[in-house]
């Protein structure tokens, strides 16, 4: 399989990847680490007539912390995160389980997160952990909160010529915890069901911070608000647990399909919630 | 366009279309059939090859995308002085049947080596995850990535 023709755009900058985008106009595509966009137009769902590839632009390779923030750039690989020190919680324990080490080589947590595929871990990693979306285009740089940014199964608020060019996680000030809980078929597979949990504790021991998300049980990866309601202010317990995974359970609309069965996989909701939230509590104690 | 690929340290100029994937440049334009295409859907491995010693699907790279970069494919491993030691293993230990997979195998064996000389059994499969195997059901691959490792730790502590 080949994609159908297009033009190829090397950019050398991130002002010129947004031009040649705006030149493209509604056919131009940015390219980053391909591992979804060159599948999809081998299979000729995606076919782009303008490829704008930002692998060469200088400077946004980086995975940093500033400012109390984690800051990823564009072009930081699946598997730049796996290695990372500067990492902390959800986003460590989900990096290892983004599709498989070649792919993860090549793929970008950008281009992921931008891709907006419902079944993607990334999103609801940051939806949890309540990051925002760096986004240049020809009007200037903006930031965009993860909440406003994923509209819709493959779609985002992002503008038509716009670059995801980095996002900024909140690094947690105190003791902090997250996981990510992943069921998947083989490795490389998307999940059946997955589960980011992020907790923050205050001086006392009791939440001060909560963050759920789920991830291929809904049309999009799906903020459990009344789950983060219901853990802030309280201590840490499984009976706790138990009550915030049935709102998860209730916020998830699973299909029946190849994967398994509706009613199974709202139970491994239920499961990998309280055991996701006892995880981040345990690693938030330990902080 | 114009890309410029080293490919087992051989410079191969090339004049191709965009859409043009790495796998395909290999095996046409080239003329290296080692590289295999399997799934050609990002899912099995077998056209694993290195770029600039990291292993990744050429099924999913442009061949622009690789321009200017270094490329092993398994006709590379072979060095002067003969058979790479995770050759040697996989023949020593039976690391194939059909053989459709080795090429993939052996690359990501040998980048995994390259950086850690006494794999575990879990440091091995996880390294070989995004690539499959129908024939062997992974045993004897693992352990002639184990092999090579060992092979590798002890030529290189008696030098």
């Amino acid at each position: 399989m080949f994609p159908s023709r297009f033009d190829l755009v090397v950019a050398q900058t991130v002002a010129e990847a947004v031009e040649a985008k705006v030149d493209a106009g509604e056919g131009g595509r940015f390219l980053a680490g391909g591992q979804s966009l060159i599948p999809m137009m081998k299979m000729r769902v995606a076919f782009p007539e303008t490829l704008v590839d930002i692998n060469r632009i200088a400077g946004l390779d980086a995975i940093e912390r500033s400012n109390g923030h984690l800051q990823v750039g564009a072009l930081v690989r699946h598997a730049d995160v796996v290695v990372s020190d500067a990492t902390f919680g959800a986003v460590a324990a989900a990096a290892p389980w983004v599709a498989d080490p070649l792919v993860r080589n090549r793929g970008t947590m950008c281009g992921s997160v931008a891709h907006c595929d419902p079944e993607g871990d990334w999103n609801s990693v940051l939806l949890a952990t309540g990051a925002d979306v760096i986004a240049q285009g020809p009007s200037g740089e903006r930031s965009i909160s993860i909440a406003n940014f994923v509209d819709g199964a493959f779609t985002s608020t992002l503008g038509e010529d716009e670059l995801v060019v980095g996002l900024r996680i909140p690094v947690p000030s105190g003791r902090s915890g997250g996981s990510y809980l992943k069921l998947e078929r083989k490795i490389g597979d998307y999940a059946t069901v997955a589960v980011a949990s992020h907790l923050e504790l205050d001086d006392s021991g009791a939440i001060a911070a909560a963050g759920l998300a789920l991830t291929s049980v809904n049309p999009i990866n799906t903020k459990v608000a009344d789950a983060e309601a219901l853990l802030v202010g309280q201590q840490p317990s499984e009976e706790l647990f138990a009550e915030a995974a049935e709102l998860a359970a209730a916020a998830a609309e699973p299909r029946d399909d190849v994967r398994g069965t509706a009613a199974w996989k709202r139970q491994v909701v239920r499961t990998y919630t309280k055991r996701g939230l006892a995880a981040a509590a345990q690693q938030a104690k330990g902080s | 366009m114009e890309v410029n690929i080293t490919i087992n340290g051989s410079e191969h100029a090339s004049d191709v279309e965009p859409r043009t994937l790495l796998v395909d440049h290999i095996r046409r334009t080239v003329g290296l059939t080692g590289t295999h295409v399997g799934c050609d859907t990002t899912s099995c491995g077998a056209c694993t090859v290195l770029m600039d010693g990291t292993p990744v699907k050429a099924c999913t790279v442009l061949a622009a995308q690789a321009d200017g970069s270094e490329v092993t494919t398994v006709e590379g491993l072979k060095g002067a002085d003969g058979l790479h030691p995770i050759q040697s293993a996989f023949t020593d230990d039976h690391g194939l049947q059909c053989g459709f997979c080795t090429p993939g195998m052996m690359l990501v064996g040998a980048s995994l080596i390259a950086e850690n000389t006494d794999p575990s059994d879990d440091e091995v499969r996880w390294a070989i995850s995004g690539n499959l195997c129908r024939c062997t059901g992974y045993i004897n691959i693992v352990k002639a990535i184990q092999t090579a490792a060992a092979r590798v730790a002890e030529s290189s502590n008696g030098s």
